[in-house]
């Protein structure tokens, strides 16, 4: 018979081994995302502590925090202001639009269910750019939608490089990220829940504002998250369907990097942005109670 | 309203697709009554609650309760509350905001509420227990929940689908008695389904059992049990043997292995029928022993003993398609076959039913 102190060392030493080849499969990926990921992420916080020489060069070794002090002025708490105000918009719109289509995906029978989930991804099988330039088109004075009004008999209408056009291009670039969560928080829903609350003399409204909505939370949460942080620091939309008149804080971090060449200060204000999205997940994940 | 009956059905018919799962179903369940759908799954019970309650519409047919035809009344608006089987507890409400929910909707007075949640929540003792999620609870203690969540509104029928089905064995026990006392002192009409013959047979006024959409019988315990009408209910409740015979006379039937008993059976000569004969109605004989006046008897061999702690059960084969099985109660002095031993099979031909196929 083995006695109770040999037990545990044999317990012990099964678990050293388990844990051993845990760091084996977990090596590659570990060392890629060190390369890849959190190296760069050193590099750019330290860059903006650096200075700019009067051609554009970034010295290294004046450190200094200036660029963190630009950080914090009016004309970028202005762009902020407005970046923060599209991303919550969007998120909002993304919402109140994803919302019932998610529901409705996740009550139909589970091979329309398939189906129909295959066509809110099918967006991510040609390249983003594509898309929003063809967007861009459909917004243009030669677009349908000015088409139509003349045809009508109305003024050529066009919509593209204005407020519209980027909240309208946003809220097509980020709504499948809203629906998916969205979803799978729906199609885990126990609708015999929902039963009981019709059988308790709940109309049908009221049953979903007292079982189904709350219920989904985690979704709506997971969803939010996804479109905000992104649309926050979206460049490539605003970029294309905006034009000039409206500066986001992404193509202000790019002009920055590319028009200004003032990296330090460009990477300040990426590590402002990176840390508020961060402190924003963490909060909207300890409200809803939840992880991904 | 008085006297009538809480709920009735007449012709209905529940089409799902090319399926029947409710077959032209007439039934009238009485105010007060501890009404029980008995069936194995599939046969159209859960449906015929469903329709009940609101869920379902039938495709044809007539369901009231208390002489008001419920038509495509939803189900928020109907006199009744529900038992579920997984019970379909809030998991984001406490005890006390699950089982307020049917009041606050009806607009009822908070301070009403509280009392009323209060009251009920004594009577299912889970004062304890107001402020816990569902999900804290024990499943004993989610059951008396769901039942106090349909109770506190006093509704005209209550409807429980297979309420104790996630239960254990004991615990089942326990609250099929509880159930039973909470219906008689609630004075509600229940409407009981399940596929457990013993929890339709231990707390049912009545019983009506169901198969593949049809009611096949209904009455109260002791009739289904002891007078089955059908092979089906005879097979579905409880042990029996179905014993084939032949009809050769106006008083006498023939069973396979040639034997002949004195049995008026009402069909006519040449008919085939068969017989239910429940196991603890038999007994066991040695074959020189005295048999009582006007038994039936079969002779044969014990090919099986199971003892089951308090009995024995025998198979005994007497030359027919199947040994008849035969239970003999573990009372003190009694008398116990082994294998391969000499047996008579005798009962009193009052014990004898014959059914419909």
């Amino acid at each position: 018979m083995v006695s109770e102190t040999a037990t545990a060392e044999l317990e012990a030493r099964a678990e050293r081994a388990e844990s051993r080849r845990g760091v084996l499969v977990g090596a590659p990926p570990f060392a890629y995302l060190i390369l890849f990921f959190a190296l760069p992420l050193v590099i750019v916080v330290v860059y903006s502590f650096a200075s700019r020489s009067s051609t554009g060069a970034t010295i290294l070794g004046e450190w200094n925090l200036d660029s963190w002090l630009r950080v914090f002025s009016p004309q970028v708490a202005e762009i902020a202001w407005r970046s923060f105000w599209l991303a919550t918009t969007t998120t909002f719109f993304c919402l109140v639009f994803g919302y019932p289509f998610a529901y409705w995906i996740a009550t139909r029978s589970p091979r329309a269910r398939a189906l129909l989930l295959v066509l809110v991804m099918i967006p991510f099988w040609s390249n983003f750019l594509v898309r929003t330039y063809a967007i861009r088109f459909l917004m243009g004075v030669e677009g349908p939608v000015s088409v139509i009004s003349q045809a009508l008999g109305g003024e050529p209408v066009r919509v593209l490089f204005t407020n519209t056009a980027v909240l309208v291009g946003m809220i097509y670039g980020y709504i499948p990220f809203m629906i998916l969560p969205l979803y799978a928080a729906l199609e885990r829903m126990d609708w015999g829940l929902v039963e009981a609350a019709r059988d308790l003399y709940a109309g049908g409204w009221t049953a979903f504002r007292k079982i189904t909505f709350p219920l989904s939370m985690p979704g709506v949460v997971a969803g939010s998250v996804l479109v905000f942080i992104p649309s926050l620091g979206a460049y490539v939309i605003p970029a294309i369907l905006g034009g000039s008149n409206t500066v986001l804080l992404g193509d202000y971090i790019v002009s920055q990097f590319l028009a200004a060449r003032n990296w330090p200060f460009g990477s300040a204000l990426s590590t402002a942005v990176m840390i508020v999205m961060l402190a924003a997940t963490i909060f909207y994940f300890r409200r809803g109670g939840r992880t991904l | 309203m008085a006297g009538g009956p809480a709920v009735e059905l007449v012709g209905v018919t529940k089409q799902f697709g090319d399926v029947a799962a409710v077959d032209d179903m007439t039934l009238a369940i009485g105010d007060g009554e501890f009404f029980s759908l008995l069936g194995p799954s599939g046969c159209g019970k859960t449906t015929t609650l469903r329709m009940i309650a609101g869920f379902e519409y039938p495709t044809v047919g007539s369901l009231k309760i208390h002489g008001r035809e419920m038509g495509l009344l939803p189900a928020n608006e109907r006199p009744v509350n529900t038992v579920f089987q997984s019970y379909a507890l809030f998991p984001h409400m406490t005890v006390e905001d699950n089982i307020a929910f049917g009041l606050q909707m009806r607009k009822v007075a908070s301070n009403e509420i509280a009392e009323r949640v209060r009251r009920v929540l004594d009577q299912v003792q889970l004062q304890h227990r107001a402020a816990a999620k569902p999900s804290q609870l024990s499943g004993g203690q989610r059951q008396r929940v769901a039942l106090a969540r349909a109770l506190v509104n006093e509704p005209e029928v209550l409807l429980l689908d297979e309420p104790l089905g996630a239960l254990d064995l004991k615990l089942r026990q326990t609250m099929q008695v509880e159930l039973k006392d909470l219906q008689e002192r609630v004075g509600i009409t229940f409407i009981y389904v399940t596929h457990d013959q013993e929890e339709a047979l231990t707390m049912s006024d009545r019983i009506g059992v169901m198969d593949n959409g049809r009611l096949l019988q209904v009455g109260d315990p002791a009739a289904i049990y002891e007078h089955p009408a059908s092979r089906f209910v005879a097979g579905f409740i409880g042990d029996i043997n179905l014993v084939d015979a032949v009809v050769t006379g106006s008083n006498e039937v023939k069973l396979s292995n040639d034997h002949v008993l004195a049995l008026a059976a009402e069909r006519p000569t040449g008919a085939a029928v068969t017989l239910a004969l429940r196991p603890e109605r038999l007994e066991l004989y040695d074959p020189d022993e005295t048999i009582p006046d006007g038994h039936y008897r079969l002779a044969g061999k014990v090919t099986r003993k199971l003892y089951y702690g308090d009995a024995f059960y025998y198979d005994v084969s007497v030359g027919l398609d199947r040994p008849l099985e035969v239970k003999e109660e573990n009372r003190p002095g009694v008398e116990t076959y082994e294998l391969g031993d000499e047996a008579v099979v005798a009962w009193d031909p009052a014990s004898t039913n014959v059914v419909r196929d």
